[in-house]
């Protein structure tokens, strides 16, 4: 059995909580909120040991493992201390506020050979995967422009009160909403290099941004547009999707259904040409506990896997989640570089 | 329980299969009488009993039904709650004591003061029954022979381990309602044993159960299992997979296994209903049922 702590018990906390508690090869020792609140439930009706000190679960629990959903500003500090104890980790997106730290955490994963992994579950969901298979095996063709679009009712008044709507908590449209879109192209297509006419705009907050528009550029002469409004009440929950234009054909993926174009047949991939879907039901695999959506499962049984085969390769690894900070960085400057 | 059952997803854009047809549906839906419509098509073709999420419109459904007592004689609705998300918004937006104080019913100053004080108190229990009394003041005096837990509560009290919250549920459904509890899950043969060991016997369960195991977690081999050999009453839902299965071989695989005692259907047309009715029912007297 693999021993787990975790720390935050916010809305991801408490899902990673559950699906923990549940695994079959996992052994929750330990949970840590500030909140007594949520603690004090956990500790009349469950049975896992509760903390309100990090340092102290890690201290006295001998832990395999951490999972970290704490607010992202307290990443950088739970994380290092925990590599620093000799633990593998896994952490809530986005992984930092600030790429200096992003990069610190990457080079001390990987000077204690430890699994690393943030939770950038979209990577967990069988139609994205499709979508990169099908991408990378050529099947459309040379890829020429990208587009990545999120939207969903987040935000809808004047008044917010929790960390979200604070920049300097890691609150915003661009680290919570659009950095799964970035993260999401670059697992697909691979990330830009520049950014050019960024605009970080706010709707209903006072002091974050509620919707992200900009032009990504590539090297290699790719294009691509990010679109993302977690003000959109048009929309019952978050919706991803991703359009992905190739000389052959085009690919456009969401959560539940994987949309081909294709200029031609492909009969080795059973293909024909003109229009073909690929559904969710079709592609994804069952979990052994469901929660709220397989790829949270998923994940959660990825890291676990990396650990008892111990592998530190990992499909949502701290490198992959630093790239996306880093072009999170390259947004807000260049759309600071016109205010 | 009555064999066939009316669900809700298609009035409130749930598909899971495509993002774009719930966007229709959505379009379809936006007015509280085109639910009604298909409620009364649905009613008038025998399926009298409609389950449905505690979402902020059923309220205007049930004013409805309320209204003309005549006609909706034998109406039932299987309530399941809560509707999450508007909790997990209201999570987003305010955290969770914010929220919890905003769900736990502030007019009456009976209710503000018990629910203040199982707040403070720390009493989850009570808090938990408060919110269920809150999310069933819609349904006053609809028929609701049957409550349910909304399978993302369900599936996380389960996974968190808080089992005793099952047995409060099923007490307060009980005591209060006069009403048989059911749970909704993802996580079937796990959540029996836990039912079972909790003293929860017969429960009324309600999963997904189709041929291509969708949503059948812990494998579709293990649910059959415990269907054939365990006591309890299965429900089934989504057992078209969310569309990826013909309704043919969908209901077929439903109904020959004979202790499933009722299916839920989503539908939104008149020949869809009658068409998906005739089929159980064909597929039902086929396996001898």
């Amino acid at each position: 059995m693999i021993k787990a702590g975790l720390i935050g018990l916010g809305k991801m906390g408490i899902s990673h909580c559950a699906i923990l508690n549940a695994h079959p090869n996992v052994d929750l020792v330990g949970v840590c909120d500030s909140s007594k609140f949520i603690l004090s439930a956990l500790e009349k009706h469950g049975s896992m040991k509760c903390f309100t000190d990090y340092k102290q679960m890690i201290r006295q629990s001998d832990l395999d493992c951490i999972f970290i959903a704490a607010p992202t500003r307290f990443h950088a500090e739970m994380v290092c201390h925990s590599l620093e104890k000799g633990l593998h980790v896994f952490v809530e997106k986005p992984f930092c506020l600030k790429i200096d730290e992003g990069r610190k955490m990457v080079d001390l994963a990987i000077k204690h050979n430890k699994v690393n992994q943030v939770g950038y579950h979209n990577r967990f969901i069988a139609t994205f995967n499709e979508a990169k298979r099908i991408i990378n095996e050529g099947i459309i063709g040379e890829i020429y422009h990208v587009l990545g679009e999120a939207y969903g009712p987040v935000v809808l008044k004047e008044k917010g009160s929790t960390w979200r709507s604070h920049k300097s908590e890691g609150g915003g449209c661009l680290y919570d909403y659009a950095s799964h879109v970035i993260n999401l192209i670059q697992f697909i297509v691979g990330a830009p290099q520049h950014v050019a006419g960024t605009v970080l705009k706010s709707i209903y907050s006072q002091d974050v941004d509620d919707a992200v528009y900009t032009t990504l550029l590539y090297k290699n002469g790719i294009s691509g547009q990010l679109s993302v409004n977690w003000s959109d009440e048009a929309y019952r929950k978050m919706s991803t999707q991703i359009t992905v234009l190739g000389k052959d054909g085009k690919v456009i993926v969401d959560a539940t259904e994987c949309k081909i174009y294709l200029r031609r047949e492909n009969k080795s991939e059973g293909f024909e040409k003109g229009w073909n879907i690929r559904y969710i039901t079709d592609l994804t695999d069952s979990v052994d506990f469901y929660l709220r959506g397989e790829e949270y499962s998923a994940q959660i049984d990825h890291f676990i896997a990396c650990l008892l085969e111990r592998k530190t390769e990992n499909v949502s690894s701290f490198a992959s989640a630093f790239e996306t900070d880093s072009v999170v960085e390259m947004l807000v400057a260049d759309n600071s570089s016109r205010i | 329980m009555e064999r066939i059952i009316l669900g809700d997803n298609q009035f409130f854009a749930v598909n899971h299969l495509s993002d774009e047809k719930s966007r229709a549906q959505a379009m379809r839906f936006r007015t509280t009488n085109a639910i009604i419509e298909v409620l009364d098509i649905a009613y008038d073709l025998g399926i009298g009993t409609f389950m449905c999420t505690t979402h902020d419109r059923i309220a205007e459904v049930c004013e409805h039904i309320r209204s003309q007592p005549s006609r909706y004689q034998n109406f039932k609705i299987y309530p399941c709650m809560p509707y999450a998300h508007k909790y997990a918004n209201a999570v987003t937006e305010y955290g969770v004591i914010e929220a919890l104080k905003r769900f736990m019913p502030g007019k009456m100053l009976e209710t503000a003061a018990k629910g203040g004080f199982a707040l403070i108190r720390k009493d989850f229990m009570e808090m938990m029954k408060l919110l269920v009394d809150a999310e069933m003041k819609m349904f006053t005096g609809i028929k609701t022979e049957v409550i349910f837990l909304q399978n993302i509560i369900t599936d996380l009290i389960l996974g968190l381990g808080m089992y005793d919250f099952f047995v409060g549920f099923a007490k307060h459904i009980k005591a209060k309602y006069g009403a048989e509890p059911g749970f909704i899950t993802m996580n079937m043969p796990f959540l029996l044993d836990v039912l079972e060991k909790q003293g929860i016997l017969n429960p009324i369960i309600c999963a997904s159960i189709n041929k291509i195991g969708f949503r059948m977690s812990g494998g579709k081999e293990s649910y059959e299992k415990t269907i054939m050999e365990r006591k309890f009453r299965p429900m089934a839902m989504q057992v078209l997979a969310a569309g990826a299965l013909a309704p043919e071989e969908a209901m077929e695989y439903v109904c020959k296994q004979k202790k499933i005692e009722s299916i839920v259907f989503g539908a939104s047309t008149r020949n869809h209903i009658k068409q998906t009715k005739e089929l159980i029912e064909q597929m039902s007297s086929r396996f001898g049922l």
